[in-house]
């Protein structure tokens, strides 16, 4: 009888050119995602020890941490930005490898860009210089972020010495309430688990709740695996990534596409197979969530209150956010808004934000980014007829980028202002020297952008 | 890659838990497009006002302490995959960062630039604090071979772990890309004939 396998461990296994004795494997890569902020130096690494990229077919990069989100078409005012956007595209250019540069219609955050032309498949390894990058688990893939050694180890040979990580399941069954979206999922599971209960484990999500959800909230909640410290977050391929994947630019076309479903469909875990670590969650306790700290372990339901801790970082933490240990952050006025960045920018986040906005106005405090992740998701708003209900309520839709989530380019929140934000990370000064982030979903972002404040969003649903 | 086997310095203790790497080195620091130079901003907002003024509270600023061994609270390095928060941390000069706990891609990102990841028992992390706090001279020993770090004139003491493999390359100054490069015709020959 054959051991019983995760789907992480089929994939692993099946990509491990070789074991050092007492050491680390030779794991190959299939894909390399390359952007602007992390790759400069790896490429000056190869190029001042003389070794050529080894497999440039394999590599895709597209310009996002830096970009501005206005006038795009316009020379990047911000020289440090473009000097780094103008030695990608040179690098690109020397190495014969893909690059779908600022203006392109395929250009947008590396973790958006990639899935939607298909680019990411179930069973590939895949890394980028980000740690978000696990978002292309999703598709049962193993992704994972890595520093610029690795990525200039990548370029000198597709592959990565690695010791296999540990695995991790999470599970949620049962049925989630109205209103509770994907993003609610992961935060809640991170508030459970703690922003270090994955560190050294690669995660599989498992139960009814996954296996309900398109594609696009799975890559929400694979996303964020790395808030839990998690190198990365899986969820198995069915037919719902088949879907997906199906007829993308990049995707296997014809006989081949079905060669793949046929390998893809022996992906999924083993009945019976080990896990290190295993965790379970009831759907129905899940509520929708917002963050009170400055990581994205301190969440709570948006209607509870924040927990009294006497950890003295966790009273650095409330300090930096000037709140209260106890206190309730429902009518916290609210003046800076921000629906984008890797973790939810995609279509289904705007359908969602544009649903509740519909007929409403944005209250006269707040500002209201809305940053799309990619040129195809900023076309498909237009297409829908979103951009119209965005435009009347009074929000501000830009151009694709990360944008606001860590303001490399201009989109920056003030100093000591709050900004509930659908980004993945609410760490001190994230949006800008000083700034304050609150995460939450669309649905809580949109709603926040409208009353000018945090609201009990239950409430309005039920 | 500098080789790493012993250190015996004073050190800095920054008792705070989950310092991410936002905070080693803030994203507008990140255009640059060469290695150096990210001293001068690893942790910045603390090290600075917004107004530029030094923040005089913050611990790298006080005059008491030095060495180039940072003593951290626990989960230090979480978020982002930045490399530059390692680049930042060894340009400041520290070669070692004492945590009870590290998180994985920054461990593998200090490793890669010779900066020597030490995790240690909460226990003994907390011990360390005291003694650094109430005497700032105190000297550690961090000898790599042993896998042992240890507070000079006590009795304290732990052994750590570390990988065997990544011991090897630090203690000898190797890297990744020498081994992978040499392995081209064993990775060639796994193209051909993978199966998925």
């Amino acid at each position: 009888m054959t051991a019983k396998k995760t789907l992480f461990d089929k994939v692993w296994d099946s990509h491990v050119v070789s074991t050092i004795e007492n050491g680390p494997q030779i794991l190959y890569i299939d894909k390399h995602l390359i952007h602007e902020v992390t790759s400069p130096q790896a490429f000056n690494e190869l190029e001042d020890r003389g070794i050529p990229v080894f497999r440039p077919d394999q590599i895709v990069a597209t310009a996002d941490h830096n970009t501005p989100t206005l006038n795009q078409d316009q020379p990047i005012r911000d020289a440090l930005s473009r000097k780094q956007l103008e030695q990608l595209s040179e690098n690109c250019k020397k190495n014969n490898i893909t690059l779908y540069e600022l203006g392109h219609k395929y250009n947008g955050i590396v973790h958006v860009m990639a899935p939607e032309l298909g680019v990411t498949q179930p069973g590939l390894t895949m890394v980028c210089g980000d740690s978000h990058t696990s978002t292309h688990g999703a598709f049962g893939a193993i992704a994972f972020g890595i520093g610029t050694s690795q990525v200039a180890q990548v370029f000198a040979s597709q592959c990565l010495l690695l010791t296999k990580p540990k695995s991790l399941r999470v599970s949620v069954n049962g049925k989630l309430k109205k209103g509770v979206l994907p993003k609610d999922v992961i935060l809640y599971i991170i508030s459970k688990l703690g922003t270090n209960s994955g560190t050294g484990y690669f995660c599989e999500y498992a139960g009814n709740v996954f296996e309900e959800m398109s594609m696009e909230g799975r890559m929400t909640v694979c996303n964020m695996s790395i808030e839990m410290g998690a190198r990365g977050g899986m969820i198995a391929p069915d037919d719902t990534t088949f879907e997906y994947v199906k007829g993308r630019q990049f995707a296997p076309q014809g006989d081949d596409f079905d060669k793949k479903v046929a390998y893809w469909k022996t992906l999924p875990t083993d009945e019976g197979a080990q896990f290190d670590k295993e965790y379970s969650f009831d759907a129905e306790d899940i509520e929708p969530m917002i963050t009170y700290g400055t990581n994205p372990g301190m969440g709570i339901k948006i209607s509870e209150n924040i927990p009294v801790d006497e950890n003295a970082s966790f009273k650095k933490s409330l300090a930096y956010m000037n709140f209260e240990a106890g206190e309730s952050l429902i009518n916290k006025p609210i003046n800076f808004v921000f629906i984008g960045s890797c973790t939810n920018s995609r279509i289904e986040d705007f359908r969602v934000a544009a649903n509740y906005i519909k007929g409403k106005k944005k209250a006269e405090n707040v500002t209201a980014w809305l940053v799309p992740g990619s040129k195809q998701v900023e076309a498909q708003i237009i297409e829908e007829g979103l951009k119209t209900v965005f435009d009347e309520a009074g929000f501000e839709l830009r151009q694709p980028g990360c944008s606001a989530c860590l303001a490399m380019n201009d989109d920056k929140i003030p100093q000591g202002e709050y900004c509930v934000s659908t980004s993945n990370r609410n760490f001190e000064g994230r949006q800008g020297q000083g700034s304050r982030t609150i995460l939450a979903s669309p649905l809580v972002a949109a709603a926040t952008a409208v009353e000018g404040k945090i609201v009990d969003i239950t409430k309005q649903l039920n | 890659m500098e080789k790493f086997t012993k250190l015996q310095s004073k050190a800095i203790p920054l008792n705070i838990e989950n310092v991410d790497t936002d905070q080693i080195i803030p994203a507008r620091f990140l255009k640059a497009t060469d290695r150096k130079g990210f001293g001068q901003n690893v942790f910045r907002d603390w090290r600075y006002h917004k107004d530029g003024t030094v923040n005089t509270d913050f611990v790298l600023n006080d005059p008491k302490y030095s060495g180039s061994i940072l003593v951290a609270g626990d989960n230090f390095g979480c978020g982002s995959s930045r490399e530059h928060a390692a680049w930042a941390i060894t340009d400041f000069g520290f070669k070692v960062v004492v945590s009870s706990f590290f998180a994985d891609i920054f461990k593998g990102n200090a490793l890669n630039n010779g900066l020597l990841p030490v995790q240690v028992s909460k226990e003994f992390l907390s011990d360390l604090f005291d003694q650094i706090v109430s005497n700032p001279n105190t000297e550690l020993e961090v000898n790599l071979e042993k896998q042992t770090i240890s507070v000079k004139n006590s009795d304290l003491s732990e052994n750590f772990e570390i990988d065997a493999y990544k011991k090897t390359c630090m203690i000898n100054g190797y890297d990744d890309i020498d081994y992978l490069v040499n392995n081209k015709e064993q990775i060639e020959a796994f193209e051909a004939q993978k199966i998925y």
